[in-house]
């Protein structure tokens, strides 16, 4: 029983380990460890596509999971005041959204885009005043919208879960105590709900920087980090890329452990 | 109509509906400024949904609530003169105990200034002897002080009335106690009126100068607490107010008296204004005497024997009316010494003790 634990530890971890052993490899081969040196790091960050993609990784995954964080917070608090049954219909559309493949997301998404898109450009070019009018297409925005709309559905649920545990009494006992609607959330909900909130906003920051599937269909001619990593690794597999999906996988685990500490303190306060 | 300036908190007709259900109906009920008045009854009786009602936490669905004499429909919670103390405490787990104890002056318009604010949050900490705690935090606290801050965030905002939503039930018994004892001093000092949501007879009783006892969702009698005592208006306040026995009988058709189950006729007691037919009878514990007499009204046999102390708990098997409960002083029973189980006794009482109602 052990060894057959070990071995899907193994199995599981073992090529992770694998990446960023070799992302350390002097040589140039990916699977002859042929002495340790940092060069393939220098090698990734003086690179200026990969840099222009971590950029817009960058740029996407913040606005994309600032949206999320808003829109799912606001959602997370509207559905507080929805019926039961109005409650549970949007439970299980928001887990639906989590559940359903990246690839039918990034499919609909892009089939949806290049609909609206194809209705609204010939209606801009119609009412524009100017001779150039603007062409909406695919690229930042779309990525945006494609993270933002997942990651919402995450940052709801998470923040749906710690709404549900602060319990009606401390609200109600603030509007007791002369706090408007308004001034209660500020002073009393907000401060309580915040962790959860940059929980679900690590949460979606990480989606977004990591997701290729989705990005891949709505993308147009941007690229990404991932979709960079994707296409090179078509041209062989070298330490660099390695180099890359270390600093990938380091920045993520970063950022997930950040948001299990922020929910797991708020979980043993609110027990008390 | 009660003139509005006397009365702290008035329901006129007032009912409370949630969907198809009734919650509470025909809720006429006068509090006196300054008094403290216990809503009790088992729960759901509809007591927390009127005190909900007079926070603005629920607004009623028919009938008008007023508070010192406004009609508070439509105002919400935070509009309204009056103060909470829940019964989770509810206090702001991420603030302190005197930044609970502020926040609601620092609610208050216009302003006050922040030194003012300060001084009224110590003055109320000390109130509720927690004066050396105002830097702690809520998880640092015990229960009963928990239930204190609690009052004193309630209090320290000097409102009209103040609302206790079954503040002691959370407490151990000798906590519980004091807290009661407290509570009655405090509000004696801050003339305020106090409206106590309980399930708990002994603490309504104990407490409040006016009772007013619920059953499913209606007010079923409205007195001092001696008067519910002593003259409870039907089968349930007397059975839910204090221990009771219940005994069926019958009035007898214009003959003035009442014949119990097994056949013993008694004198109906001056009070009682049931028309003849089934009725049923109540009789308190302690108005039963046992004596060493085959004469007395009744005659059973003694089952069990609860020494309490001041007093003693008997369980009697009476001849063809089944288990009485009997509280007797120590001394009743000849030179103090106690009734045996298994022995043969007589159970004498006063016929106007008995409270008889139509079955």
């Amino acid at each position: 029983m052990r060894a057959f634990i070990s071995s899907v530890y193994l199995f599981l971890y073992a090529p992770i380990a694998l990446v960023v052993l070799f992302s350390f490899n002097a040589g140039r081969s990916a699977s002859e460890f042929t002495g340790f040196s940092t060069d393939w790091y220098g090698k990734a960050l003086g690179n200026t596509f990969l840099v222009s993609a971590l950029q817009n990784s960058l740029i996407i995954a913040f606005t994309s999971a600032a949206l999320a964080a808003v829109f799912g917070t606001m959602a997370a608090l509207g559905m507080e005041r929805l019926g039961a049954r109005m409650r549970a219909l949007f439970d299980a559309l928001f887990a639906a959204a989590i559940v359903v493949p990246g690839v039918v997301i990034g499919i609909a998404t892009l089939v949806a885009l290049v609909a609206v898109f194809s209705f609204l450009n010939p209606a801009l070019a119609a009412l524009w005043p100017g001779d150039r009018p603007p062409q909406l297409g695919l690229g930042y925005g779309s990525i945006i919208a494609a993270h933002g709309l997942f990651s919402m559905a995450l940052v709801t649920m998470i923040v749906k879960a710690r709404i549900a545990s602060l319990g009606r009494d401390i609200v109600e006992a603030s509007s007791d105590l002369y706090a408007t609607p308004l001034t209660t959330f500020r002073l009393i909900v907000l401060p309580q709900i915040l962790p959860s909130i940059l929980a679900g906003f690590l949460l979606a920051f990480t989606f977004s920087f990591d997701d290729f599937i989705i990005a891949f269909f709505v993308a147009g001619s941007k690229t990404t980090l991932p979709i960079y990593v994707f296409a090179s690794i078509r041209r062989g597999v070298t330490p660099e890329i390695n180099a890359i999906a270390t600093l990938v996988l380091f920045a993520s685990l970063l950022l997930i452990l950040t948001a299990r500490i922020l929910m797991r303190e708020k979980r043993s306060k609110s027990g008390e | 109509m009660t003139s509005a300036s006397t009365n702290d908190i008035e329901f006129r007709s007032v009912a409370k509906r949630y969907g198809s259900v009734t919650a509470v109906s025909d809720i006429n009920l006068a509090v006196p400024k300054g008094a403290f008045v216990a809503l009790l009854g088992p729960s759901g009786c509809g007591k927390t949904t009127c005190l909900r009602m007079i926070g603005g936490f629920e607004q009623p669905s028919e009938g008008m609530v007023y508070i010192g004499g406004q009609p508070m429909n439509g105002v919400p919670a935070y509009r309204r003169p009056v103060n909470m103390v829940f019964q989770q405490y509810a206090l702001f787990p991420h603030l302190d105990v005197e930044q609970n104890v502020a926040y609601g002056l620092k609610q208050m318009r216009p302003r006050i200034a922040a030194a003012e604010i300060a001084r009224r949050a110590q003055e109320a900490l000390d109130m509720v002897r927690l004066g050396g705690f105002s830097k702690r935090r809520i998880h640092e606290m015990s229960g009963g002080q928990q239930q204190r801050v609690a009052l004193a965030r309630a209090i320290v905002n000097k409102p009209k009335v103040l609302l206790l939503d079954e503040p002691l039930a959370a407490l151990d018994k000798k906590l519980r106690t004091a807290m009661q004892i407290e509570l009655q001093s405090l509000q004696r000092e801050l003339g305020i009126t106090f409206v106590l949501v309980t399930h708990d007879q002994e603490e309504a009783l104990s407490m409040s100068d006016l009772v007013s006892v619920m059953n499913t969702g209606r007010i079923v009698q409205v007195g001092p607490p001696q008067e519910i005592y002593d003259r409870p208006a039907s089968l349930f306040v007397a059975d839910f107010v204090g221990k009771t026995n219940r005994i069926a009988a019958t009035i007898e058709p214009g003959a003035n008296s009442v014949r119990l189950a097994n056949g013993v006729g008694l004198a109906k007691p001056a009070r009682a204004n049931g028309t003849a037919g089934a009725a049923m009878v109540a009789l308190r514990p302690e108005s039963i005497s046992l004596v060493r007499d085959s004469t007395a009204t009744l005659q059973g046999t003694v089952t069990h024997r609860i020494f309490l102390g001041s007093s003693v708990e008997y369980s009697v098997e009476v001849d063809g009316l089944g288990d009485f409960l009997v509280t007797a002083d120590r001394r009743s029973i000849d030179e103090s010494d106690l009734a045996e189980p298994g022995e043969r006794i007589g159970l004498r009482f006063d016929s106007n003790a008995m409270h008889v109602f139509p079955a």
